[in-house]
Order: structure tokens, then C-alpha cells, then sequence
């Protein structure tokens, strides 16, 4: 089976105001078969951020794709022309930035927002139009969809943007959704119901969705696969049952004991210390040989300190990133 | 609703304001129209106070400015001392010609503004926008005075222009076609100067309001979505720049009478402008006050219009205005 | 023994027409609660419950429309600008984003010395002392204490937040989803850290949060607003394994990582 998405040895980097390279993202390899959802799992500094920006090449001024492949349908994106993908943007994958609050513009009605979307992809009369941006706006707002389509962002709620944005993101019938912190100041209830949202829009429309989040909770029972970042470079990566309950990264394994006892569904108990993983989280901007991870590792070792380690597959589409595994 | 009379009452107040500290600065400086007189000998003492009399300025000023202000209320503007005629109309002719020069700069001024702008914005820091940001630079560095000045020697050396006025000899006598273009020959000088003088800050704003947008996470979203250039630039950039653009603009509304007065004199275009200076240097009274008071309600207005373009333009002030 | 603070029928409404703030403007329709020393009460809800308007109300930073706050025994509703102003040291606010509440031009040294100068009774010298023992407490080492506050990671930010709360020396730290922003490590540490500052220096904490997860492993009670009332409370393991309120059952469910099927929280 192709893979809808191949991404190899993509690098990025963004430079400083003094002009010196900070490596974001190191060597990172990954493939999404279609309909597939893939959980992006990193904390602040991981590259997850980058990594969403990075693939439909829309980094920051600052930002560089040094090296790679991200072979999409067949074509590589990073060769693309200019034409060729803005084609894609919107028309073959569709990306939903965080912070819903600020992905709109502020003077227009969202519906117009989403009809440009439509526009800039199909060449439709008014009516036309007109029609397919209700009908979309329809699937997202199952309620009130055109008392929506008239109003202005601030004057929705951030759970009514968030569905803005998705209905921009699926308007042209994309093969890919690229969601970066979707539900990140979301009331429980309305995360609850945007990743429904997500679940619907992948069987209705069988599109595979990339899920960026720093919380790990949110992708159970919705992802098929999770990738684990960690400083820029692919800690591990598996089927989301499997790197649960048996995590072989030892940044996972340690990531999972910082959670709250219930969702690790084991025994805690209350008020009492949490597992910490020590140490501080790594700054990129000072070059290291060995393992990222190696100065808060419990399981590291000499070679750790010395070499990076590659990935090594411990299982059906499982790999690691760890010299823990001989490959 | 109640914000715009609030407003506009202010507004009112603010001519009364001006129109009693006009009165008052034009009658405390010392002399009058009829000093002139007073130093030629062929015109007796008793003359010069019979003229002063009939023109009320041996009253005192709370009187003078009382009949005014009546005046005013029946629509009269007073008497000009220098044209023997009433204020009114002679202000309106000056003023019409005025506004006809600085209405087509202004527009002229804008149309090439957006665009400039806009482009400047989108290479941002590049070679192309900082040789834009150069020469506008020097535009505003170098005084209306000198740039109008400039014209006129260009036009006195070349003869592609008339070197004043605003219409040729024998304007009755041509055809339609003809009298279009000798108008616009006339109107060129004067425009060019005004739009050389005021392109430069308008550029300048719009590069620095749209450059600051080009940098907003929904204009990143939108490239997301395949949005094209053109629409990007425009459609969303512009639209979102365009508040402190649309203030600029109403404020430009409200010196369309007054901020011509430099390039009028110096290119002799018969409008407010030179009326006004002759005015104050020949101390009629009326003539000054009646200028300044239209200035002013032009002013006024003009702020009073980029507040309702703004609520049209933009439903957040729409929202906090109606909270109020 | 009575309780550190006791609100009793506390209302709260905000004049018709005129605009609230977007997240704070729900009102409060008879709330009561009361918390014992040195404990810690979750009050768990989603937004619009007013959570962060009882917040405010129990700082004194807003002023209740009708209803009693009493801390330490004194009723706080009653007092005057001035009393108010000397009650408030003990009552400190930590905010869910310590990039909006700490001034990002400043050293962290500088954002905890503040609240000593303000006292005016100290010296430079014994003002950066003092500030250097809160860092220090709350993890900041002290090559980072003259780091500007922009230069700082999301979880040192919210620690320096804490140290220059625990400057004022307060009896009660209302955490106004003071967790809710962090990593999942990160939420980790600081959550060790204020275990371990209650311990050691017997501090209560109105924890408020829309975080079931979090509110479990934290509180010692637990009550759940909905609407600008307070629908259910009583100790966390009752509240926990078995929820009286659809709204209580509604948010347990609602929790990340909680199958649909089930609406407690078992495994404590």
C-alpha cells in the first residue's frame, strides 16, 4: 500500500537575529497511509509546531528546510513550484493553525471565510458558491449554521472558531488534514465534541488527519498511530494501543508516568508526589553529539552520550529511536 | 446612534469655540482695515471715522461679536471691507475652486498610495522597498515650498505648463474638448505639488499598516488555504490594514480646504487660500473669520467622517460603540 | 475550628448592557463554600460557570452584589478600600498565563523583590535576599534569577508567578487554572512543587480548574459549579468514584483519556 504521505530526513532550521542556526527538526522519517489519524505527540520545544508548518512550506521568514523529502501523492512537496502548491494548500491538504482566535480574519463574516477557501480552489458561479459554503458550514454547525455564516469572529465562541477553521480546512475535499493543537483552550466538553468532529469528518470523507497535541490523553480512542517528538528528532513511533501500554522510548515511558493516575489506569494515589522526568527540557540552540534525550535518561548508557541513535524497528510499523535496541 | 449626536454637539460647540477665539484674536491685534486709510492725507479724519462707524468697529466687541453670531444664525456671513461685497459668496466661489484642486490631488494621492504601499509591503525590507522607502524619504524631507517652487521653474523653462490661474484667456470662447484640456493644463502644476507633497506620509502609512499584517497568524492561515497573491494582498491584508488607513483618510477629508494654501499662492490658483492670506494681511475682519470658520466646520466634519467609516468598516468598534 | 474562608450566599450579577469581560462574565447565583486550613478545594467547571468571577470576588478584586466572604474570621465584603488593601497580601492569585500576568521586560529578581518594595520597609539588600530564597524555593536556581521573564520556559514563568505570590507571605493562593497551560511533565513539577509548599509552609489553595485529572490528584474536597452555582461538593474520592450531579458526571466524562462509557474516576 503507498503511503499517501512519505516524509525522509527532513531537517529545519531556524536562524537567530545573529544569524546562527537553531536546529528545530533533525532527521525526521515518517509515512500515513489514507484515512489514516496520526497523533503527533510533543511537548514545548519538540518541533511539533514546525513540523505542521514545515510540510506545506509555510515556515516563518526565520525558518529553513535544510534537507528531505515530503512525498505527497507521489510528488515531492519541497520541489513543488510556487503554483503547484498553492494548488495543494488548501485543495489537497488542509492545515488548521492553533490559536483559532487569531487564524481568522477579524473584519470579515466567517462565512465569506469559508466561501474564499471554495473559491480560491473551484472556479463556481455565485450560486453555486453560495450553496457549498452552507452545505459545509452545515456539517461543522448541525445548529444555527446560518445565523454562523453572518458573524464576525469575536463574535463566536472558541469551540463555534475552531469549527470555522475545519470547515475551511475540508472545503475542498482534501486527502489530508493537518490539525496543529486543535483543542488547546477548549472546555473539556467542546475537545470532546471537536474530536468528534475529527472522527466524523474521517469516516464521512475518509481523509487521514496528522493531530498535533502536547497532551497525550486526547488521542485515545482517536488515533491509530502516535509519533513521539522529542527535541526535534522522532523518539518513537506505533500503533497507539501499543505505545500506551508498553512504551519502549524511554522518554514515552516516562512521559506516560507524569500523567495523572486515571488515565494511566493503574493504581495512584492522591496528593502525593507525581513522577517528574529531571532535568530541564534540552536547548536546541547549543549543539550536542550524542542523544537529545540522554541528560534526563534513567536508561542511558556511554554510547548515548557519543552517537545519535537511529530508528530500529521493536514491532509491525513500531520503531524506536534508542540504542536500548539493537538494529 | 447616540454616540454620533453626542458628536456632533461636540462638534457644534467646537465652532463656537473657534469662531469667538478667531473674533477675538483678529479684533485684539492692533488695527484695523482702515488704518490704511488713515495714512493717506487726502482722506480726512472725519471720513475714516464714518467709515468706521457704518462698519460697527468703534462698538465693542461683545457687541460686534453678538451681531455676528445673528448674523450667522440667517446664514450671512458678514461684509468684506477690501471687495465691498458680502462674505458668502465670495468665500463659496474660493472655496469651490479650492476643493476642485484638492479633491482630484487627494484622490490622486490615494489611488497611487494603495497600490504603492500594498507593494512595498509584501517585499518587505528587500532592495525594491528600500529604494521606495528612499525616495519617499527625500519627498518628505524636501518643503512643499520648494517642490511647488520647482514646478514653477519646470513650467517657466519648458512651457508644457501654464505658470498659474486656472483657466487661459478666452475660456468662454472654447469648445468643450478644448476647455477640458486647458483646464487639466492648469490643474497639473498645482496637483502634481500637492500630491508630491503628500504621497510621501500616505506611502508610508499604508506600507507600515499592511507590513504589520503581513506578519498576522490569519494571513499565515489563509496562504494555508491556497488563498491567491493578489486576494491575499488585497482582499485580506489591505482590509485588515485599513483602520488607522481609513482615520488617515477622513482626517485628509478635513484639511481638503486648508492644506492647500502654500501650493495656491505660490502657483497662483485663485482659491481660498490666497483670499485668506490677503485677508489677514489687510485685516478684513469678516473675510478671516468667515475662512477660518469653514475651514474648521471642514476639519470637524472630516473627523466626524472617519468615525462613521470606521464603524462601517470595522464591527468590533461597531460593537464597543453600541456598549457604550 | 473555623474554616480559613467561608463564603456564604455569595451573588454576583453584572449590570444588563454592560460589556464583561468575555470570560468572566458569568454571574454568581448563591454560592457557598467553606475551606479548612491547610487544605486544598478543587472547584471544577467549564467556562462560564463562574469559576474565575468567585475568584475574584474571594481576591477582592471584584465586589459581590449581595452575600458574605469571611477570612480568618473577618467578613471581607464589609471592609473599606484601605482594610481591604491590607487583608490582600494574604490572599495571592496565581493566573493560567504567566506571560500575560508577569511584566516580560523584567528579571525574575526584579518580579519578586517588587512586592518587598512596595512595603517599603527594606533595603535593596535584603529585598534581593529575600527574592533569592522564594526563587529558590520555588526551583528557580540562581543563575536564572536575572533572566529577563521572555527569556524564561512556560514552566519556570509559572514558578517565578508562585515565588512572587509566596513573597507576600498568604494564608490562601486562589490558582486560577494555573496548570491548565502547561506540558504534561511540566504540570507534573509544579504540581510536586505546590504539594510540597503546602507541607511545608501550610498553605490552602483554591485550585479552580476545568481539569478533572488534575483536580482529582490535588484536592482534598471538591466542589463543581455549573452555571454560577455550586451543584455538587464533598471529599474527592466521594465526588470522584461516585458523582451525584449530571453536570459532575457530564465533566468526568468530558476528561481526556476517560472511555465514553465511563463518568468516575476509579483508580483512587
Amino acid at each position: 500500500m503507498t503511503p499517501l504521505l512519505k516524509v525522509q530526513g527532513l531537517h529545519v532550521a531556524y536562524s537567530d537575529r545573529m544569524g546562527e542556526l537553531c536546529p528545530a527538526l533533525a532527521g525526521v522519517n515518517f509515512d500515513l497511509g489514507p484515512g489514516e489519524i496520526l497523533g503527533v505527540v510533543g511537548e514545548s520545544g519538540s518541533g511539533k509546531s514546525t513540523l505542521a508548518a514545515a510540510l506545506l512550506r509555510l515556515l516563518p521568514s526565520n525558518g529553513k528546510i535544510q534537507q528531505g523529502t515530503v512525498l505527497f501523492e507521489g510528488k515531492n512537496l519541497l520541489d513543488a513550484s510556487a503554483q503547484d502548491l498553492r494548488k495543494i494548500r488548501g485543495g489537497r491538504i488542509g492545515l488548521i493553525f492553533q490559536e483559532p482566535g487569531s487564524s481568522l480574519h477579524p473584519t470579515m463574516p466567517v462565512g465569506q471565510q469559508v466561501s474564499d477557501v471554495l473559491a480560491a480552489h473551484e472556479s463556481l458561479d455565485r450560486h453555486t458558491l453560495s450553496e457549498r459554503t452552507s452545505q459545509l458550514l452545515a456539517t461543522v454547525f448541525p445548529v444555527d449554521a446560518e445565523r454562523i455564516s453572518v458573524s464576525y469572529p469575536h463574535e463566536l465562541s472558541g469551540g463555534q472558531r475552531q469549527r470555522v477553521l475545519i470547515a475551511q480546512a475540508i472545503a475542498c475535499g482534501p486527502s489530508l488534514l493537518i490539525a496543529d493543537e486543535p483543542t488547546a483552550s477548549l472546555d473539556p466538553t467542546t475537545q470532546q465534541e471537536i474530536l468528534q468532529l475529527f472522527q466524523t469528518v474521517r469516516q464521512n470523507f475518509g481523509l487521514a488527519i496528522i493531530l498535533i497535541t502536547h497532551n497525550p490523553a486526547l488521542l485515545v480512542g482517536l488515533a491509530d498511530r502516535l509519533l513521539v517528538l522529542y527535541a526535534g528528532r522522532v523518539a518513537e513511533i506505533g500503533p497507539t494501543a501499543r505505545v500506551l501500554a508498553t512504551p519502549q522510548h524511554p522518554y514515552t515511558a516516562a512521559l506516560w508516568r507524569c500523567l495523572p493516575s486515571h488515565f494511566r489506569q493503574s493504581q495512584g494515589t492522591r496528593k502525593t508526589q507525581m513522577h517528574v522526568i529531571p532535568g530541564d527540557p534540552p536547548d536546541l540552540s547549543i549543539q550536542a553529539r550524542g542523544c537529545r534525550f540522554e541528560p534526563r535518561c534513567t536508561a542511558r548508557m556511554e554510547v548515548c552520550k557519543s552517537h545519535e541513535p537511529g530508528a530500529v524497528v521493536v514491532g509491525e510499523r513500531h520503531e524506536v529511536s534508542c540504542f536500548k535496541f539493537p538494529g | 446612534m447616540r454616540y454620533f449626536l453626542r458628536r456632533t454637539l461636540h462638534a457644534v460647540f467646537l465652532l463656537f469655540g473657534v469662531s469667538l477665539l478667531t473674533f477675538l484674536f483678529s479684533a485684539l491685534t492692533p488695527g484695523n482695515y482702515f488704518d490704511e486709510m488713515r495714512l493717506n492725507p487726502q482722506i480726512s479724519r472725519e471720513t475714516v471715522a464714518a467709515l468706521r462707524a457704518q462698519y460697527q468697529l468703534d462698538r465693542p466687541l461683545p457687541v460686534r461679536y453678538a451681531h455676528w453670531l445673528m448674523a450667522v444664525a440667517h446664514g450671512e456671513l458678514g461684509f468684506s471691507f477690501a471687495y465691498n461685497s458680502p462674505v458668502g459668496p465670495l468665500l463659496w466661489v474660493r472655496a469651490r475652486n479650492t476643493l476642485f484642486l484638492t479633491i482630484t490631488a487627494m484622490l490622486l494621492a490615494w489611488l497611487l498610495a494603495l497600490p504603492l504601499g500594498v507593494w512595498s509591503a509584501s517585499r518587505f525590507g528587500r532592495a525594491p522597498d528600500r529604494v521606495l522607502s528612499w525616495a519617499t524619504a527625500t519627498l518628505l524631507v524636501i518643503p512643499d515650498l520648494v517642490l511647488a517652487l520647482g514646478l514653477l521653474i519646470l513650467a517657466v523653462r519648458t512651457g508644457w505648463f501654464p505658470t498659474g490661474g486656472l483657466a487661459s484667456v478666452g475660456f468662454e470662447n472654447l469648445s468643450p474638448l478644448h476647455k477640458l484640456r486647458d483646464l487639466a493644463s492648469h490643474l497639473a502644476l498645482p496637483v502634481a505639488a500637492l500630491v508630491l507633497a503628500t504621497l510621501p506620509m500616505l506611502v508610508r502609512h499604508v506600507r507600515a499598516s499592511v507590513a504589520e499584517v503581513l506578519e498576522a497568524s490569519f494571513l499565515r492561515a489563509a496562504v494555508g488555504h491556497g488563498i491567491p497573491h493578489p486576494k491575499l494582498l488585497y482582499g485580506y491584508a489591505l482590509r485588515a490594514a485599513a483602520n488607522p488607513l481609513i482615520s488617515l483618510f477622513g482626517f485628509s477629508v478635513g484639511t481638503l480646504l486648508s492644506g492647500s494654501l502654500l501650493v495656491e499662492v505660490v502657483m497662483s490658483w485663485p482659491g481660498l487660500g490666497p483670499l485668506l492670506l490677503e485677508a489677514i494681511l489687510a485685516r478684513d475682519l469678516y473675510v478671516v473669520i468667515g475662512g477660518v470658520l469653514l475651514s474648521m466646520i471642514f476639519l470637524v466634519s472630516g473627523n466626524l467622517f472617519a468615525d462613521v467609516l470606521l464603524y462601517w468598516a470595522d464591527p468590533r468598534i461597531r460593537i464597543a460603540a453600541s456598549a457604550k | 475550628m473555623q474554616p480559613l474562608l467561608r463564603v456564604e450566599n455569595l451573588v454576583k450579577h453584572y449590570a444588563a448592557g454592560r460589556p464583561a469581560p468575555k470570560d468572566k462574565s458569568a454571574a454568581l447565583d448563591g454560592v457557598s463554600l467553606s475551606i479548612p486550613a491547610r487544605t486544598t478545594l478543587a472547584l471544577v467547571g467549564e467556562s462560564g460557570s463562574g469559576k474565575s468571577t468567585l475568584a475574584l470576588c474571594i481576591a477582592c478584586l471584584e465586589h459581590p452584589t449581595s452575600g458574605s466572604i469571611w477570612f480568618e474570621g473577618i467578613d471581607v465584603v464589609a471592609l473599606d478600600e484601605n482594610q481591604k488593601r491590607l487583608l490582600r497580601p494574604r490572599i495571592q492569585l496565581v493566573f493560567q498565563d504567566p506571560a500575560s500576568s508577569l511584566n516580560p521586560r523584567w528579571t525574575a529578581l526584579e518580579i519578586v523583590s517588587e512586592p518587598f518594595f512596595v512595603q517599603g520597609r527594606f533595603s535593596k539588600q535584603e529585598r534581593s535576599d529575600k527574592a533569592c530564597t522564594w526563587l529558590d524555593h520555588v526551583g528557580i536556581s540562581p543563575k536564572m534569577v536575572s533572566r529577563r521573564v521572555d527569556e524564561l520556559s512556560g514552566g519556570q514563568k509559572q514558578r517565578l508567578a508562585i515565588a512572587r505570590a509566596l513573597a507576600l507571605e498568604p494564608r490562601l493562593i486562589v490558582l486560577d487554572e494555573a496548570l491548565s497551560a502547561l506540558d504534561c511533565s511540566v504540570q507534573a513539577q509544579i504540581s510536586n512543587l505546590l504539594l510540597e509548599l503546602q507541607s511545608s509552609l501550610g498553605l490552602t489553595y483554591l485550585f479552580i480548574t476545568h481539569d478533572f485529572a488534575m483536580a482529582a490528584h490535588l484536592a482534598d474536597e471538591i466542589a463543581v459549579m455549573d452555571h454560577g452555582r455550586i451543584v455538587e461538593s464533598g471529599p474527592a474520592e466521594k465526588i470522584l468514584r461516585s458523582p451525584g450531579q449530571d453536570a459532575t458526571r457530564a465533566l468526568l466524562a468530558a476528561t481526556p483519556g476517560v472511555p465514553k462509557t465511563q463518568s468516575t474516576l476509579v483508580n483512587f
